[in-house]
């Protein structure tokens, strides 16, 4: 069955991906990258007063006719879009239009930002203060402002920052400011709008706000897609949304939500604009601001609800160091060159262009892979600093490592990263040991240096309950992870080669190959991965470890080198956690779940479930803790058929496949918690015992 | 041989350019551009600031100048091979025949700019290998009926001045390729006064069928741009336009009967009515099938009394979005004009350097407070304002009512009206236009016209972005300095517009233009189609556009298409491999 799982996967690899592949493959050979400058320099040394009193005259599209906020309402109010929904809604609710027209102004005044000089000059102002407090240094690789600035001139343009914190989209703007360029409308959740004045000020400096799901509310849907595209259309101001949907609280890339990035790529597949750039910005933060916020509610702890008092409260963190701030702005993207060739020229010359209208599957897939495309860009660009490797070796190495050691492995790592493509700031000059040890100061948090030893920071550790000792270790160990997380999807195609090779135990190629694809399916929404691709991400993983000669490869056969054998076992030690971590959340699945269970109570019960063990001793997985990691399995099942969603009263009911935990539970050899029933309903042959494959894989490592 | 008739009309026009011989710009001995010949209005007339326009739209110069060979070189000529045996059939039937190679060249093109290339510096690797002059619907049955003996190929020969590679022999043609010449076949048989329709032989230009029509009071109103020298069995088989289609229609609209003669035989009705309900119309079998069915050789068409009064008119509009509005309402109204159109701010500003030096310092005068009115008083920006020509025919009360009405409705949209005068000028350059690609030839400027029609809606996103992706494709491609790209909207229908596209840039510095302006007219095509216009409104598909047939009106539809061509001309005897 290998080769025949083989022939399939080779035939999903669909032709028309060539363009991407063809692209990425000229990214991966010319990685050259631009020169950063320290925009916080000049504002140490002049005035924050006048520069938030410059004369700002930004460039601006050149199709731009000028319009106030309150102008782009009422055309979006008296757009043909929206009025046609109007008229719609009210024949079906037998409802006069007026009063849909009124529910529809309050949607636009609830969403509409009124962008104000005044309010702009005021961030620029309070910004300055607080960003030279925070931090050490911004840097911005000029180069990308300057392409930035050409291109929205060119054409309406989208920004896609990554998600790692609130201060992005603040920062953004902040950047925009002081280039002189046009500052962005930005996408903001409409939890913002809780917060006293605070709401209101960022609605004032450009944000707009969208609710968090309106999937069924077709006059919120159109008012708010018809608002955002009038806005790109008219080339009134940059958009900027996050792909990611919300910030990644591990500082993984989060897998791309889609629904914005429709919304603005419609214009163009319609033909309204000549083009769109898409630039995809990479925000990468030394120290993450909301670093231990996020490990606590990735442990169950609840996110506080953003509110203007929380907000006053967290001023304390002004007196800390979140190090240096590094932001890249990509190379812009053209839409247009990106669908050509790809979409069919005239998908919407057969109905009027004012309809709504669900977008075909071949422009769902379009959408996709532009979003994954984006996504895969911003991780490029990202700045990795030497913290991040000496988290990732650091985790290897609990609970305590020799100083030197660290030193010497961390340098190992930077050579590996390089090779892999890894963009690490390291400054020519500067030694590997004062490297590690400005990282330590750092984030003195997390690790110190005890007796040349280096350890984590779990104080207090010795006086508490064991439940405290493992929640207190869980905390400091998913606040490491967030920043080994900055490595992984640079390292994830050759380190998922590396598992595969481990769990086959075999050199035949397509053996390991077809594990490589099953894992990269098992950990679709863990790490980013182009869909559709899997052969080019296994050669690619090839070819990055035969490039450190960690492997050799012949035609039918990929064996370790003996040098290779330490590479190796780093890689899938680096990933190590989510193996195990998805591991156990299947055991719960098989083992403790009932028939049909939510998200929402299978979450604590994973939780309980590894934190009792971890309690007994019986595992070393606080990774598995992680509510991103569970969700993330979780919806790998959903996926891979082994677990069905039903939607029963709007609660989502999530229905593990039965005879998919039979067998798993088989494989565990664990007692069943259901009776057998035989379920006959299409779980196909072929995925099932892929699924079995990968369970003995799972099984072997750990052995 | 017999002595042929063709080679009067052949002797008046050019055989590398467009139109009559004595006819053309060239800049004189102070450097002025000039257009010559008494023919047109602006004959003989200095242009004082063309050559600037010139050099400024296209960084052109006057120093650098290509040379067409003077005339044709019979010895690079692909030799004639026709068979002696039809060549017997043929005298016997007394139908003058011509082996020449000037007039087989002649008929081996259209008006295709990389027809004209070929024509200027090099040959065509295909061409006729004989020419036919039928005088009447009986010497094409004989022809038709020798061809399917001898097996040939007829390609059927109108005015000459298709635009879509529609008369390029196909290069693979082992048979004789017969160029069948329908331009003896002109005379009007007769008029019908009481039911306004006359019967005429295909081959009549439409110039000498509105002079003969109107000497009984008459005329057809059919304007395609090239009526000068195009052929009425040429509008039939490419399925023409009239620039006056809002007030005659197009020509589906004024046929009223046609005969054609296939290898099957001959096809047309049984009687000459207004509309018949007898399954398809086979007439729209005929109307645009382009020369691959049969030759049409006799036509019934509408005519109309001869208008009483005509009156031009111009508004100037603040930008082309509000002409574009302006148009749109005046379709949904249905009040246009026997013609409306609106070109843009570049086609404006072209129109206005071909304005001849003026006559007085009072008209000059004059000509400078318009200037300032509008540009100053009214705010209008040159180079953003378009302008709207329009053509008003009736009997002369109605004409001021209607012109009142539709000026009426321009003024809601921003325009100003400017003048009959400039409205004139404008379609006399619609005839003087052609000329133009012939003087830029001289000096490395390539170019050509392509037009779409497209629903209301889409009329401004498609003119922006086909223009757009012209000056993109370009840079891409090389050209060095920006190209003219421009466009009108020439027709307004009640669910959509025809637009026409310029296009032309300098090549120097190019090795091959052709095959880059061809690679730039195709991607220009693609934009259309993407922005959800016709693959063509009125020029046809030919052997230039084919590649898109399939996507136009889908394979069922194709195929609809094929099965006709195999049951009329199963062995290909009109074997064009036009559209199909």
């Amino acid at each position: 069955f290998f080769s025949l799982f083989f022939l399939v996967s080779f035939c999903s690899i669909a032709v028309s991906h060539s363009f991407f592949i063809c692209s990425q493959q000229k990214e991966l050979t010319s990685k050259k990258r631009d020169e950063f400058e320290d925009i916080l320099e000049e504002r140490r040394l002049s005035s924050d007063l006048r520069y938030a009193m410059k004369c700002y005259t930004p460039v601006i599209y050149k199709g731009l006719s000028p319009c106030k906020p309150n102008a782009i309402k009422s055309a979006v109010l008296q757009s043909e879009q929206v009025q046609y929904v109007i008229k719609q809604l009210a024949k079906e609710m037998g409802e006069s239009p007026d009063i849909i027209q009124e529910e529809a102004m309050e949607i636009l005044d609830e969403m509409g930002h009124s962008m104000q000089l005044g309010a702009v000059r005021f961030f620029a102002f309070t910004l300055s203060k607080i960003f030279k407090q925070l931090f050490q240094r911004v840097c911005v690789n000029e180069e990308g402002m300057q392409r930035l600035q050409h291109a929205i001139q060119e054409h309406p343009v989208v920004l896609l920052p990554s998600h790692r914190s609130y201060v992005d989209f603040l920062m953004l703007s902040y950047l925009l400011y002081t280039y002189d360029l046009a500052l962005p409308v930005i996408a903001a959740g409409i939890d913002f709008l809780g917060m006293k004045i605070v709401g209101e000020l960022l609605r004032r400096a450009g944000a707009f706000f969208m609710r968090r799901s309106f999937g069924g509310n077709r006059l919120y849907w159109a008012v708010f897609s018809e608002y955002v595209k009038t806005m790109l259309r008219s080339g009134y101001a940059p958009i900027e949304f996050f792909l990611e949907g919300t910030r990644s609280r591990t500082a993984k890339t989060l897998t791309p939500k889609f629904g914005l990035l429709s919304i603005v790529m419609e214009p163009f597949l319609k033909r309204e604009v000549f083009d769109t750039y898409l630039v995809p910005i990479s925000i990468s933060y030394e120290r993450i601001l909301e670093e231990s916020l996020y490990a606590y509610e990735l442990l169950g702890v609840p996110k506080p609800k953003e509110s203007t008092s929380g907000l006053l409260k967290a001023r304390r963190i002004l007196s800390d160091n979140f190090g240096t701030i590094h932001i890249y702005v990509g190379q812009p993207v053209s839409l247009r060159t990106l669908a050509s060739g790809r979409i069919n020229r005239c998908p919407y010359n057969l109905v009027p262009r004012h309809l709504p209208q669900k977008p075909s599957e071949d422009i769902q897939e379009f959408v996709s892979d532009v979003a994954y495309k984006m996504e895969l860009l911003q991780i490029e660009n990202m700045v990795l600093s030497p913290w991040v490797l000496v988290a990732a070796i650091l985790l290897q190495n609990l609970p305590a490592m020799d100083f030197e050691l660290l030193i010497e492995k961390t340098l190992w790592l930077k050579g590996l990263t390089q090779t892999f493509g890894g963009f690490i700031e390291w400054p020519d000059n500067l030694c590997a040991r004062k490297a590690v040890l400005s990282g330590l100061t750092l984030h003195a948090n997390i690790a110190r240096l005890v007796d040349g030893h280096v350890v984590l920071n779990d104080k207090g550790l010795e006086d508490g309950a064991v439940g405290e000792i493992v929640f207190k270790r869980a905390l400091a160990i998913l606040m490491c992870a967030t920043y080994r997380n900055q490595l992984l999807n640079v390292f994830v195609r050759p380190s998922l080669v590396a598992v595969a090779l481990q769990m086959t135990r075999s050199f035949r190629k397509e053996e390991v190959y077809s594990c490589f694809s099953f894992l990269r399916d098992v950990f679709s929404d863990e790490f980013i991965f182009f869909p559709g691709i899997s052969l080019k991400d296994f050669e690619e993983g090839c070819f990055l470890l035969t490039k450190c000669d960690a492997i050799q490869t012949s035609q039918q056969e990929i064996y370790p080198t003996d040098k290779g054998s330490v590479i190796v076992s780093f890689l899938s030690a680096m990933f190590k956690p989510f193996v195990e971590g998805y591991q156990l959340i299947f055991r719960y699945l098989s083992k403790e779940t009932k028939e049909a269970f939510t998200e929402k109570q299978l979450i604590p019960g994973v939780r309980n479930f590894v934190f009792q063990l971890l309690e007994k001793g019986n595992t070393q997985c606080y990774e598995a803790l992680s509510s991103d990691m569970q969700k993330n399995a979780l919806a790998a099942l959903v996926q891979l058929g082994a677990v069905k969603k039903k939607k029963i009263v709007e609660t989502l009911l999530w229905d593990p496949a039965t005879k998919f935990l039979n067998s798993l539970a088989g494989c565990f050899c664990l007692p069943l918690p259901f009776g057998f029933q035989s379920f006959s309903q299409g779980f196909d042959k072929q995925r099932e015992q892929s699924c079995l494959f990968l369970i003995e894989g799972l099984l072997c490592v750990l052995e | 041989m017999v002595a042929h008739l063709g080679c009067i009309w052949q002797e008046l026009l050019k055989w590398n350019g467009w139109g009559y011989n004595d006819s053309k710009f060239i800049f004189n001995k102070k450097g002025q551009a000039e257009f010559t010949g008494k023919r047109y209005r602006l004959g003989g007339m200095v242009l004082p600031t063309f050559k600037e326009w010139i050099e400024k739209t296209f960084g052109a110069s006057l120093e650098h100048k290509t040379t067409s060979r003077a005339s044709l070189n019979v010895n690079d000529v692909p030799p004639s091979i026709v068979n002696e045996e039809f060549l017997q059939d043929l005298r016997a039937t007394k139908i003058s025949y011509s082996q020449d190679a000037e007039d087989r060249v002649f008929r081996a093109h259209g008006h295709c700019l990389h027809e004209i290339f070929v024509l200027r510096e090099g040959m065509f690797k295909r061409i006729p290998d004989i020419v036919v002059w039928p005088v009447c619907h009986e010497d094409v049955v004989k022809i038709v009926e020798l061809a399917c003996k001898h097996n040939l190929c007829i390609i059927p020969f109108g005015g000459g001045t298709s635009v879509s590679s529609a008369l390029e022999c196909p290069e693979e043609e082992k048979r004789t390729i017969v160029s069948l010449d329908t331009s003896q076949m002109n005379r009007i048989l007769w008029i019908d006064e009481k039911n306004l329709t006359a019967c005429v032989e295909a081959g009549i230009v439409g110039q000498d069928l509105e002079k003969q029509l109107a000497e009984s009071g008459f005329c057809t109103g059919h304007e395609p741009d090239s009526m000068e020298f195009s052929s009425l069995g040429g509008w039939v088989a490419t399925r023409a336009s009239g620039m006056k289609k809002n007030i005659y229609g197009n020509i589906e609209d004024l046929v009223i009967h046609i005969k054609m003669v296939t290898p099957r035989g001959i096809v047309e009705k049984n009687c000459q009515v207004p509309r018949m309900s007898t399954g398809p119309d086979i007439h729209h079998f005929i109307m645009g099938s382009e020369g691959t069915l049969g030759v049409v050789t006799e036509v019934t068409i509408k005519i109309r009394p001869v208008p009483e009064y005509q009156k031009y008119g111009s508004v100037v509009f603040p930008n082309f979005e509000r002409g574009v509005a302006c148009l749109r309402e005046v379709a949904k109204q249905r009040c246009a004009p026997a013609s409306i159109r609106l070109v843009d701010n570049a086609q404006f500003q072209f129109g206005h350097a071909l304005k001849p030096q003026v006559a007085s310092i009072f008209t000059s005068f004059l000509d400078g407070l318009k200037k300032f009115y509008i540009t100053k008083f009214k705010g209008f920006d040159p180079n953003i304002l378009c302008v709207a020509t329009l053509l008003f025919e009736g009997d002369r009360e109605k004409v001021l009512q209607h012109e009142k009405q539709v000026y009426d409705i321009a003024t809601k949209f921003g325009g100003l009206a400017a003048g009959e005068d400039n409205g004139q000028r404008g379609y006399m350059l619609t005839f003087v236009i052609a000329y133009i690609r012939d003087l830029g030839l001289d000096y490395y400027v390539i170019g050509e016209s392509f037009e779409t029609s497209v629903p209301w809606d889409r009329v401004l996103d498609l003119c922006r972005n086909v223009k757009e992706r012209i000056v993109r494709e370009c840079k891409e491609k090389g050209v060095q300095f920006a190209p003219l790209s421009t466009c009108r909207v020439t027709q307004t229908y009640d669910a959509g517009a025809c637009v026409y596209f310029y296009f032309a840039f300098n090549y120097r510095g190019i090795s091959d233009p052709i095959h880059v302006y061809e690679q730039i007219e195709r991607a220009a095509r693609e934009e259309i189609l993407a922005n959800g216009g016709s693959l063509s409104h009125h020029h046809g598909v030919g052997k230039l556009r084919k590649r898109w047939m399939k996507e136009s009106i889908s394979d069922v539809g194709l195929g609809m298409l094929r099965s006709v061509k195999e049951y009329v001309d199963p062995n290909n005897i009109f074997g064009n491999k036009n559209l199909l």
